[in-house]
């Protein structure tokens, strides 16, 4: 099956290289598009939206970074198969839900992406690890200059890209960050820095987007407006936030060692130790304890693992992704036993290397 | 706690709004919640921006509401009531169907009613012409991962120089006439 290559590999979005990528996992940046002739999706009939989707893999297969494509339609998927596709931030919760006609294209370094018939007919996306949100923009606005080559956009001067709920009207963009800020949520600091950040006209998030939780440290900041802003704009205010993010949680960072570096070590210590020694272990757990593992490699803390290996001990041991890799379904209880040997293969395996490399 | 609307019923619903920066806390009963629309989204089902939205949604000209409620889409046929419910508008048609309903709310929503950002493009060159610099940003990247920084430098005033050519200042591709105005 085609989602086994994905679960054996790991978006280069993962692979914890471009700036900051000790405090920022990852950017983001999609596009809202609609066919102009065509119903929004929850209005469109069945056909309509079946040339929604053919006459976007054509066009895909006709664009040069998508044309290597795997193109998925949730239909044909396990409900396993779709969670799996949450997991990795290549879908949204709604696309996988597979009462409609729709899909999913995805590049094989998962760096751009394409859901069909999703709340808007397209969205296009490009993700890319750290902080990289121009280059973001620019991969994604490049496939949408390609795409429009071919599809007839639904577009007016006056309104922009015309979307099927009005707060994505205008540019249809949202530009994102998954930014980790330990340090801030310790020193209690979180809660002015995000209201802060709503009120300069940003969103805050969870781990998994809209409607999502917030953990392990983890918020996504994103824009909110789509009018009256061009996107260009919209990604210099939100990298300029981000910066400005960044810059609190680096001083909280230094305020705390200053004051409690042994406490601090130790907390990080316990996460590591129990990560690499424990038998049974939660998804939530683990989203924990990597979360003070994070902070202490941000503190650049000897000994401990590397950022890669954080990154993909995250997507790795979240249930669907887990199931895949083992090769079967498997219930709560004994997915928590294989988390554990797994978690603690990946940090074997990273020490051991440390070790020779010294 | 009392609902601060009625006086008489229990305060269950509880939000903030925030307008302009200002913020104000609410505590109503489910009733006086509901007849203001605030109950469906907040003690039902899942929250969604479609059901915020659907709050947000014009509660000028009450007395009207019936019969603008009631004006459809000639396209997809959606009327504006299932709008107000949703938050989803049917088509692309709408926008100009419910253009005098829609203003107000992208303003509340974004604080602007114009579109500043790129239009679909038909021009092949200029799109060929970001695709491949975007695989030059890639190559510098590369080019400063190997610590190779001449090469990086000499990349980034390419790019420089391409980027000029692809981004026309946008005021002025806006100020052309553009042909009819679709909404």
């Amino acid at each position: 099956m085609k989602l086994t290559t994905l679960a054996r590999s790991l978006g280069r979005w993962l692979d914890g290289t471009g700036p900051s990528a000790d405090i920022v996992l990852s950017t983001r940046v999609r596009l809202a598009r609609n066919m102009k002739d065509v119903p929004f999706t929850h209005r469109a009939r069945e056909e309509q939206l079946a040339m929604v989707y053919s006459s976007t893999v054509t066009a895909v297969r006709k664009t040069p970074p998508l044309s290597t494509s795997t193109a998925l339609q949730m239909r044909d998927l396990t409900p396993l198969d779709r969670q799996f596709l949450v997991e990795r931030h290549l879908i949204s919760n709604d696309l996988a839900d597979n009462a409609k006609l729709r899909g999913l294209l995805v590049i094989p370094d998962e760096s751009v992406a394409v859901m069909v018939n999703e709340e808007d007919h397209l969205r296009l996306q490009a993700l890319a690890s750290g902080f990289q949100l121009r280059s973001a923009w620019e991969a994604v606005n490049a496939i949408d200059d390609e795409l429009a080559q071919d599809l007839d956009y639904a577009f007016s001067d006056e309104l922009g890209y015309l979307t099927a709920c009005p707060t994505n009207a205008g540019t249809g963009m949202r530009a994102s960050v998954l930014i980790h800020l330990p340090s801030l949520v310790l020193t209690k600091q979180i809660g002015r820095v995000l209201q802060g950040i709503t009120q300069v006209g940003l969103a805050v998030r969870g781990f998994y987007g809209e409607g999502s939780q917030i953990m392990g440290n983890f918020f996504q900041i994103s824009n909110q407006t789509t009018l009256g802003q061009s996107e260009r704009e919209t990604v210099d205010s939100l990298e300029r936030v981000t910066r400005q993010i960044i810059d609190y949680e680096t001083r909280a960072r230094d305020e705390l060692v200053k004051d409690a570096r042994v406490q601090i070590e130790d907390k990080i210590w316990r996460a590591y130790g129990t990560l690499r020694h424990s038998r049974v272990i939660s998804s939530q757990e683990v989203i924990n304890l990597s979360s003070a593992v994070r902070f202490g490699v941000a503190l650049n803390m000897e000994g401990l693992t590397d950022v890669p290996t954080l990154n993909e001990m995250l997507i790795r041991t979240q249930p669907a992704h887990l199931q895949l890799f083992t090769g079967r379904e498997m219930e709560q209880r004994e997915r928590n036993v294989v988390r554990a040997d797994y978690v603690r293969g990946l940090l074997d395996a990273e020490g051991d290397d440390a070790v020779r490399s010294n | 706690m009392q609902c601060q609307l009625c006086g008489k019923r229990p305060a269950i619903v509880h939000f903030t709004e925030i307008v302009n920066n200002k913020k104000s806390e609410y505590h109503v009963c489910e009733k006086c919640a509901e007849e203001r629309g605030y109950s469906v989204p907040l003690l039902k089902s899942k929250f969604s921006v479609g059901d915020l939205l659907a709050g947000m949604v014009d509660q000028t000209g009450v007395g009207e509401e019936g019969k603008v409620g009631r004006v459809q889409c000639p396209r997809c046929g959606l009327v504006y009531s299932n709008f107000r419910e949703t938050g989803r508008l049917g088509c692309s048609e709408c926008y100009v169907t419910f253009r005098t309903q829609l203003r107000p709310l992208l303003r509340r929503i974004h604080g602007s009613t114009k579109h500043v950002g790129k239009s679909p493009s038909r021009d092949s060159v200029r799109a060929a012409l970001r695709l491949e610099i975007q695989r030059l940003h890639e190559e510098m990247q590369r080019a400063i991962e190997r610590e190779e920084f001449e090469a990086a430098a000499a990349l980034r005033d390419q790019i420089r120089s391409m980027e000029g050519q692809t981004a026309p200042d946008p005021g002025q591709a806006r100020g052309e006439v553009r042909g009819e105005e679709t909404v």
